[in-house]
């Protein structure tokens, strides 16, 4: 589904994505670990399409197209989701049109027929409960007034209505306390099928006791400097990173 | 150029101004010797510094005292922001038309008078005309010197009126090349509740000119909403000051919202001259093509344990101009001051242009103002979420220009008002109906 080869990221002068390369399978849970300033939020970032980061080298094909060629709004309407870390607030704008308007748009460039507001309502309100929100928060502006557990849970509503093939959780996790962080991943959970894969970028251990993944990569200084499965993210929690970064430093 | 103004002057006192009592002429004579004495400004005025008075000075605007016009109730009911229940006072082309003007359901305690009747019918309400403003200018001195007509709110003591009343100021083809001097008062007395909707449009698209002034008495414990909606057509020019003195304990909530005129002015001033009183001077201006649009607030803090709050937002495009000086004095008794004033602008093409000039004058030591002032385009990371999502580039950008003037059209207070600027500022940059685009208040 997703194939990374050797991708290069910068920022201004500065490369952040130092030649990373990962395969992610249909219906796959990867997990990205690192340490602050790894690079797993720019890599996030940069499969969404955020214009911040230049890629600067390598490849990302999602079925077989160069994401580098899409304009964001053509990945998400090719199947990529991003989950942000800090939900942008939109004041003035109410979350059931802005959902509305991204579902419409993701319909419309699958050949699909847009549906009327009414509609739209039927198909938000189950959704609504896979992550415990109250249809109230559908009127209110998008994530303005909405606290940091409330956003997140907001993050996860648009996931399920819009029904990616890939979903990138860009540290979902943070700011969560236990009960929100269980619901996220509740909700997360209940949208895994063996078609839809997902990148589940966190700094702790904690989430994927929830959200369980297949595979989990540490990332350092801008690359991959481990691979393992479940078993690795216990590691992790047990020794920290530093044992892992330091001989990336010396390669480096 | 005033003497193009002196004759204007000498035929209204011999024609229009005779059915006011002579205190009235002598009081309009007064001000014209200040005009004449003053002369219109010119740039090197530090007040208009920014916008040139020059366009409406050079077109030879004409004063008729007779009311013209042929506007029907369904166009009075077009601006009437959805609402079928306020108190409304129509002018047309400066002048009270008793009958598109619905006054009937004012309870006892509120009055609304066309300023023509009540130099003679309630002269000693009609005397405190004048006596709010502080400092005017050639603009405020010319209005004076003519205040042919306009709207006197009286709102007795400890009543609250329900609805709000709606001065709306029509102009028409009959008013090209003519001069209108709207002046309104406003009061409210000492525990009084009023909001005064202002609102300046046209029908059709003459070239004219509408010179508004505006005086507010806020009596101690009172509160007056204030709206100036100006939306005239694109040919217009328009100069209006609403000035505003406040009690202890009152508040006085102004909204400057204005998308017309080829060039435009407004002044907002108030004058906080009662402890523990508040002002919240709120604006948005959207601008494009050729527009002009300059506000100018002052808010002026005399006594201790008052509190202010400003915020105003432009949306400029094309090659329009955006001004806005925001000026707060801390006198040296208004200790425990709270002042916060904003200012952001939009610049949707590279052509428009913005000056925005904050000025805090402070004269107390213990206080806590703050001002600040943002110039910028749409914010990328907001752009890039929405199409993350799915959501085109354009429509992006579209809803983030509505996003960023809804943020201060969510501060007002009169739901129907705000509902209908919102409406408004939507079809202006999305094009769409939709009920579900308008997020419910109080996120």
């Amino acid at each position: 589904m997703l194939d990374i080869r050797d991708l290069r990221a910068t920022v201004g002068d500065k490369e952040i994505l130092k030649g990373i390369s990962l395969k992610v399978g249909a219906g796959e849970v990867h997990a990205i670990m690192g340490p602050n300033g790894s690079g797993k939020s720019t890599l996030a970032q940069v499969l969404a399409g955020n214009p911040a980061f230049e890629v600067s080298g390598g490849h990302m094909t999602f079925e077989g197209r160069e994401l580098a060629e899409l304009a964001p709004e053509e990945r998400a309407q090719a199947g990529i989701f991003l989950a942000f870390q800090y939900p942008i607030e939109i004041p003035g704008v109410s979350n059931a049109y802005f959902l509305r308007s991204a579902y419409n748009e993701i319909r419309k460039a699958r050949g699909e027929e847009e549906v009327d507001p009414m509609e739209f309502v039927g198909i938000v309100e189950q959704k609504l409960q896979l992550v415990d929100m109250h249809a109230d928060m559908l009127q209110r502006s998008v994530n303005v007034g909405f606290s940091g557990g409330e956003k997140k849970r907001n993050e996860i509503l648009q996931l399920a209505v819009l029904e990616p093939k890939l979903a990138i959780l860009d540290e979902t996790d943070s700011g969560l306390d236990i009960d929100a962080l269980r619901t996220v991943a509740d909700g997360v959970n209940k949208l895994r099928d063996k078609h839809r894969s997902f990148i589940v970028v966190t700094h702790y251990q904690r989430l994927l006791n929830y959200i369980v993944p297949d595979h989990v990569h540490v990332l350092a200084g801008g690359r991959i400097v481990r691979s393992g499965g479940k078993e690795l993210a216990l590691e992790l929690e047990e020794k920290g990173y530093d044992w892992l970064v330091e001989p990336a430093g010396v390669a480096g | 150029m005033t003497t193009r103004y002196a004759e204007q002057f000498q035929a209204f006192q011999q024609d229009g101004a005779r059915t006011a009592p002579s205190w009235v002429n002598d009081a309009r004579r007064a001000a014209y010797q200040r005009f004449e004495a003053q002369g219109f400004p010119t740039t090197r005025d530090e007040d208009w510094h920014f916008t040139s008075p020059s366009p409406i000075v050079e077109r030879d605007f004409t004063f008729v005292a007779a009311r013209t016009g042929d506007v029907t109730a369904a166009d009075v009911a077009s601006f009437g922001f959805g609402a079928d229940d306020w108190h409304t006072a129509v002018f047309v082309n400066g002048r009270f038309e008793a009958s598109l003007s619905s006054l009937a359901r004012l309870g006892s305690g509120g009055r609304v008078l066309s300023l023509a009747e009540a130099w003679t019918t309630a002269p000693e309400l009609a005397k405190r005309v004048g006596t709010v403003l502080t400092q005017p200018g050639a603009f405020t001195s010319l209005n004076s010197a003519f205040m042919p007509d306009g709207a006197v709110v009286h709102v007795a003591k400890d009543v609250t009126v329900q609805r709000p009343v709606h001065l709306l100021f029509i102009t028409d083809a009959n008013a090209a090349k003519n001069v209108i001097h709207p002046r309104n008062l406003i009061v409210a007395e000492r525990g009084a509740k009023v909001t005064v909707i202002e609102s300046h449009v046209s029908l059709g698209d003459a070239e004219h000119f509408t010179n508004a002034v505006t005086e507010v008495s806020v009596g101690d414990g009172s509160t007056v909403e204030h709206y100036k909606v100006q939306r005239e057509g694109r040919r217009a020019y328009h100069v209006g000051t609403v000035e505003a003195v406040q009690g202890r304990d009152s508040h006085f909530v102004s909204f400057s919202f204005a998308t017309g005129a080829a060039l435009s002015r407004t002044n907002i001033y108030a004058r906080l001259a009662g402890a523990g009183c508040g002002a919240t001077l709120n604006g948005l201006y959207m601008l494009d093509g050729e527009q002009h649009c300059d506000h100018q607030t002052r808010i002026e803090h005399v006594e201790p344990n008052c509190f202010s709050r400003e915020v105003y937002k432009g949306v400029l495009d094309d090659r329009s101009h955006g001004v806005f000086n925001g000026k707060v004095y801390v006198h040296p008794e208004a200790q425990k001051t709270d002042g916060k004033q904003t200012n952001n602008t939009l610049l949707l093409s590279p052509d428009a242009q913005v000056d925005t000039k904050p000025q805090l004058e402070i004269f107390a030591d213990d206080v806590k103002c703050t001002h600040g002032a943002t110039v910028g385009k749409l914010d990328e990371m907001a752009l890039f979420y929405m199409k993350s999502r799915g959501v085109n580039a354009d429509t992006a950008k579209r809803l983030l220009i509505y996003a960023f003037a809804a943020d201060v059209l969510e501060m007002i207070e009169q739901p129907e008002v705000r509902e209908s600027l919102e409406r408004e500022t939507l079809e202006r940059f999305i094009a769409r109906e939709e009920e579900l685009v308008l997020s419910s208040r109080g996120a």
